[in-house]
């Protein structure tokens, strides 16, 4: 008996043993490194597309520093789950996003501002180095822009519109002969679309946000609720279902890109990223930008920018710097990461290398000349969920003056 | 999250208490004396021992990395007192208790626990960390160059071992090609005869210093970092590992008056402790805030606030409404069917049943949002194969019986699968019986049948209320709580309060745990309440028919 447990003992205390080795497997690198040993490791997280482009980039970097570069994918919440992680501090060194984030990732202290030498700078797209400035303050390296356009099924619609009217009378024309179903393709869905719908806002005189004397959007001055935002309202009700009929909340972000390529629609407005589905279904397309109503201001998308941001808790933050700052500012990766996913770069060197070989790029470039930069201020967040149910109620017959002051009330009372 | 707390909840643990409390442990206790050491049991006790130690080694790791004391205590307790229980040979019943008891608490009271905490603070973005944090947040956001300063290219070096002797940065200025040693004490300028500068501008080489390459440099990355090099101007610090600037924090804090005093303009935030901001004269806020106790300000808000509260309550209503109205209409559709089903003069019945476990068997979430699409006004299944115009989800109520009929939809094979086995248990002689006294089928169902399934089924059917009741996948991935009145973008028709709150908590507008967590204490309250009223009354039918 006695010895059975002093068996028992002894085993345990070898699996204890074991476990511990196990357990500490990790640590001893660091440790015991010697001074030609590979040294730290830069953890990158970016989305799966991303991911796979940037991997090969991120081992030459490995290879040539002598340190490891991990790069993971985070498909789903990548920008909830850096915060959470960065606060808990088991975050990367190096994340990838979209630079409207900037505001909520500097409010949360995920991350850091960085440091670019003035040519490093001036080798970019002017509207890029905007999108990722805040407060006066550099908070990321850019490498691609993106902007949405009228992309048109030419067989159906030869001529591009000047204006949303011709382009409802056009559509309107192509239903009567039975050669498409509906006149626009502009996703809704029940809740709205904020993004899609910003040009027609912009063409009937809405703002956002106005800006302050240092460039930076103003929180304090919400367009929304104001006259002109009522103004374009009632402008975008008469398309909607009780109007025209070229805005339906019937047409989704799952459904709006299957409805253009499956020839129901012959006007779509989407991104860079329908372009590929368009070619896949051999659809004859051209792009040009989102026509405004006639008469109206210029019908301005939202020009959103995709930007490396260096983590404020990271555990190797100089080998992010150095990674941010000197190996993203080259024009190579920002190719590799065009290549993954066609659009713009931001780096005009990147650009024009690949322009030749893309004439879609730079007809959405064209598209998004006159874009605004999509406001990163904290709160942005703010305007998405009223700004969006109100277009949805509005493009279902409700009363846009009543629903857009509802809408920017709710704004006003949540921005801090 | 929320299933966790009411959904599986109730069901489960109740069934599962009975045998581990009186049944195994009574019957082990008799036999203690006798039993005989098995080799399977003893390896069996090894393995997992081992594994708890294992377990316990590898937590304390990151427990001692962040000196998180009190966690490694309770860990290292834990670990002494489930090694010493399992070791004796005394303590039969909490042998079989203990496990059940620690995974209670680590999945059920803990969360309870956390969440309740939570709901007490501000915690949301802007508001994730501690006052330090936020200060050292708005220190370093605030770090601009010095306009006019030079560029320096920058190489890390060491007095001495890479690994541990002291870090010096070797700066070239590019203008220049002077080249300097700086580091905390500030810059020292180096003959050029010492030093070796690659064509870029950077040192590769100088006597008396080790030049670190970037693997070696990266392993001290937070070294480098927190190195300043103290100037006229403001202080040197590294960008990466190959350049330098000369910059300046242009914001600081002041512990003496509890402020953060902008240099360039002057401005003041002073630290507001009830709100977890630094707040300027004018009412300006920093982005950055810090997570502080607010009290009760979660709960009156959510009962007061007339944005919140009036939403509330509409929303309670019809998440009663979706509870009963799913859980019933599943009911009496499985039921029914069931029923039909029973009769012995049915043919084909296993035919049958194959077909109705079909919508069961499907992944609820890939069929939710096939459904959605299936209400599309303009392009779904449902008003192109019946030639309707109806928009289904645009209209409070059209939108309502939608998310009702889907979940009928899915919900009805189940209850048909309990009612089909609780009928088995009623013996035909007692219908037959009633038959011959002369009632009709419905009252033999009325006075017979029905009592005795609802015996069997009750508990079920409160699980399956308290699981609807909090049903997030059937409103989210269809409705998404929509539709919205026009004025109001907040609380939509066919909202159940857990996608009211998940919206509060993770939707667009950023995160407010916080009141979302005050949320989510009023609907464990009131799952918790109907649950125990209900069982209480199934006890109460179960004395009168049994």
């Amino acid at each position: 008996m006695r010895i059975r447990t002093a068996g028992v003992v002894a085993v345990l205390g070898l699996a204890l043993a074991a476990s511990g080795c196990g357990g500490g497997d990790e640590k001893e690198p660091a440790a015991q490194e010697s001074p030609k040993a590979a040294g730290g490791k830069l953890v990158i997280w970016a989305d799966d597309k991303r991911t796979a482009a940037l991997k090969p980039f991120a081992e030459k970097f490995g290879q040539d520093n002598g340190v490891t570069v991990e790069v993971q994918a985070v498909s789903k919440d990548l920008q909830t789950n850096f915060v959470t992680a960065s606060q808990q501090g088991s975050g990367p060194d190096v994340v990838v996003g979209a630079h409207d984030w900037i505001g909520n990732l500097v409010q949360n202290g995920a991350i850091d501002p960085v440091q670019l030498a003035a040519d490093q700078k001036s080798a970019f797209s002017e509207v890029a180095v905007k999108a990722v400035t805040f407060n006066g303050q550099l908070y990321g390296v850019p490498y691609a822009t993106e902007n949405i356009a009228l992309i048109r099924n030419t067989e159906l619609a030869p001529e591009a519109p000047k204006t949303i009217e011709d382009l409802v009378a056009a559509g309107k024309k192509l239903k009567a002969e039975k050669k498409a179903s509906e006149i626009l393709c502009l996703q809704s869905g029940q809740n709205g679309d904020a993004y899609h719908i910003y040009p027609l806002y912009t063409s009937g005189g809405g703002y956002l946000f106005g800006t302050a004397a240092n460039g930076d959007y103003d929180p304090k001055d919400l367009g929304v609720g104001k006259p002109e935002s009522i103004a374009a309202f009632q402008k975008i009700a008469k398309l909607g279902e009780k109007g025209d009929g070229a805005l339906k909340r019937s047409i989704t972000g799952e459904n709006s890109i299957a409805t253009f390529t499956g020839k129901k629609c012959a006007f779509l407005v989407s991104g860079p990223w329908a372009i590929a589905d368009a070619k896949k279904a051999n659809i004859k397309y051209d792009i040009s930008p989102v026509p405004g109503f006639a008469g109206g201001k210029e019908a301005q998308p939202f020009v959103g920018v995709q930007a490396f941001y260096v983590a404020a808790k990271g555990k190797n933050k100089a080998l992010a710097q150095e990674f941010v700052t000197n190996y993203v500012t080259k024009p190579d990766l920002a190719v590799a990461l065009y290549n993954a996913e066609p659009r713009p770069p931001a780096l005009t060197a990147a650009f024009d290398q690949v322009k030749g070989t893309d004439p879609d790029l730079a007809k959405f470039q064209e598209a998004g000349k006159n874009g605004q930069v999509l406001p990163a201020i904290p709160a942005m967040a703010a305007i998405w969920d009223p700004f969006g149910k109100a277009e949805a109620a509005i493009i279902g017959g409700a009363d846009p003056a009543k629903t857009i002051t509802a809408a920017g009330t709710t704004i006003a009372g949540q921005i801090k | 999250m929320s299933t966790s707390l009411s959904g599986p909840g109730p069901a489960t643990r109740t069934p599962g208490r009975e045998p581990v409390g009186s049944g195994l442990p009574r019957a082990s206790q008799g036999a203690r004396n006798l039993a005989p050491i098995t080799a399977a049991g003893l390896l069996v006790k090894v393995v997992l021992l081992g594994l708890v130690a294992g377990i316990a080694v590898w937590a304390a790791f990151p427990l001692v990395e962040a000196e998180q004391w009190t966690g490694l205590a309770i860990l290292a307790v834990t670990t002494a007192g489930l090694f010493y229980l399992y070791l004796t040979r005394r303590h039969v019943p909490a042998k079989y208790l203990v496990p059940g008891t620690l995974f209670l608490i680590a999945f059920q009271v803990f969360p309870v626990l956390y969440t309740a905490s939570t709901a007490f603070t501000n915690f949301g973005d802007g508001h994730r960390g501690s006052k330090d944090d936020a200060i050292v947040a708005i220190q370093s956001s605030s770090v601009k160059q010095v306009p006019g300063s030079t560029e320096y290219s920058l190489s890390i070096a060491t007095k001495g071992d890479p690994a541990t002797g002291p870090l010096v940065f070797l700066l070239s200025d590019p203008k220049t090609n002077q080249v300097s040693a700086g580091d905390a004490d500030g810059l020292r300028s180096l003959d050029a005869g010492d030093v070796t500068v690659a064509p870029g501008g950077k040192v590769t080489a100088a006597d008396g210093y080790t030049v670190l390459n970037f693997g070696q440099a990266s392993v001290r990355s937070k070294e480098i970092t927190d190195l300043v090099v103290p100037t006229s101007g403001g202080a040197i610090r590294s960008n990466g590992l190959s350049r330098a600037y000369e910059g300046k924090a242009v914001r600081a804090y002041d512990a003496g008056c509890d402020c953060v005093t902008d240099s360039e303009t002057g401005k003041t935030w002073t630290a507001d402790g009830a709100t977890g901001s630094f707040v300027a004269a004018d009412g300006e806020r920093l982005a950055q805030g810090w997570r502080v106790n607010v009290g009760l300000k979660n709960f009156s808000r959510v009962l007061t606030d007339p944005n919140i509260a009036g939403p509330f309550f509409g929303t309670l209503l019809w998440n009663f409404a979706f509870a009963l109205g799913s859980t019933g209409l599943t009911f009496v559709l499985g039921m029914a069917i069931a029923l039909a089903l029973h009769s012995p003069r049915m043919r084909g019945t296993n035919l049958y049943r194959v077909l109705l476990i079909l919508p069961y068997a499907m992944p609820s979430f890939a069929m939710l949002l096939v459904w959605r699409d299936m209400f599309n006004t303009d392009f779904g299944l449902v008003n192109n194969l019946f030639g309707l115009g109806v928009d289904w989800f645009g209209e409070t109520w059209s939108a309502r019986a939608a998310v009702l009929l889907v979940q009928l939809w899915l919900g009805y094979p189940y209850m048909f699968l309990v009612t089909t086995g609780a009928l088995q248990a009623i013996p035909r002689e007692l219908t037959e019986s009633t038959s011959v006294d002369g009632a009709s089928p419905w009252q033999s169902f009325r006075a017979v049948t029905l009592p005795l399934l609802l015996v069997a089924l009750s508990p079920l059917l409160i699980a399956s209320f308290a699981y609807n009741f909090n049903n997030i996948n059937a409103i989210w991935l269809t409705t998404a709580g929509g539709p919205f009145p026009a004025d109001n973008p907040r609380n939509g028709a066919t909202d159940l309060l857990i996608t009211y709150t998940y919206r509060l908590a993770f939707g667009a507008q950023g995160a407010e745990y916080g009141t979302a967590a005050a949320v989510s204490i009023f609907i464990f309250a009131i799952v918790a309440t109907v649950s125990a009223i209900s069982f209480r009354r199934t006890r109460k039918q179960e004395e009168v028919y049994s």
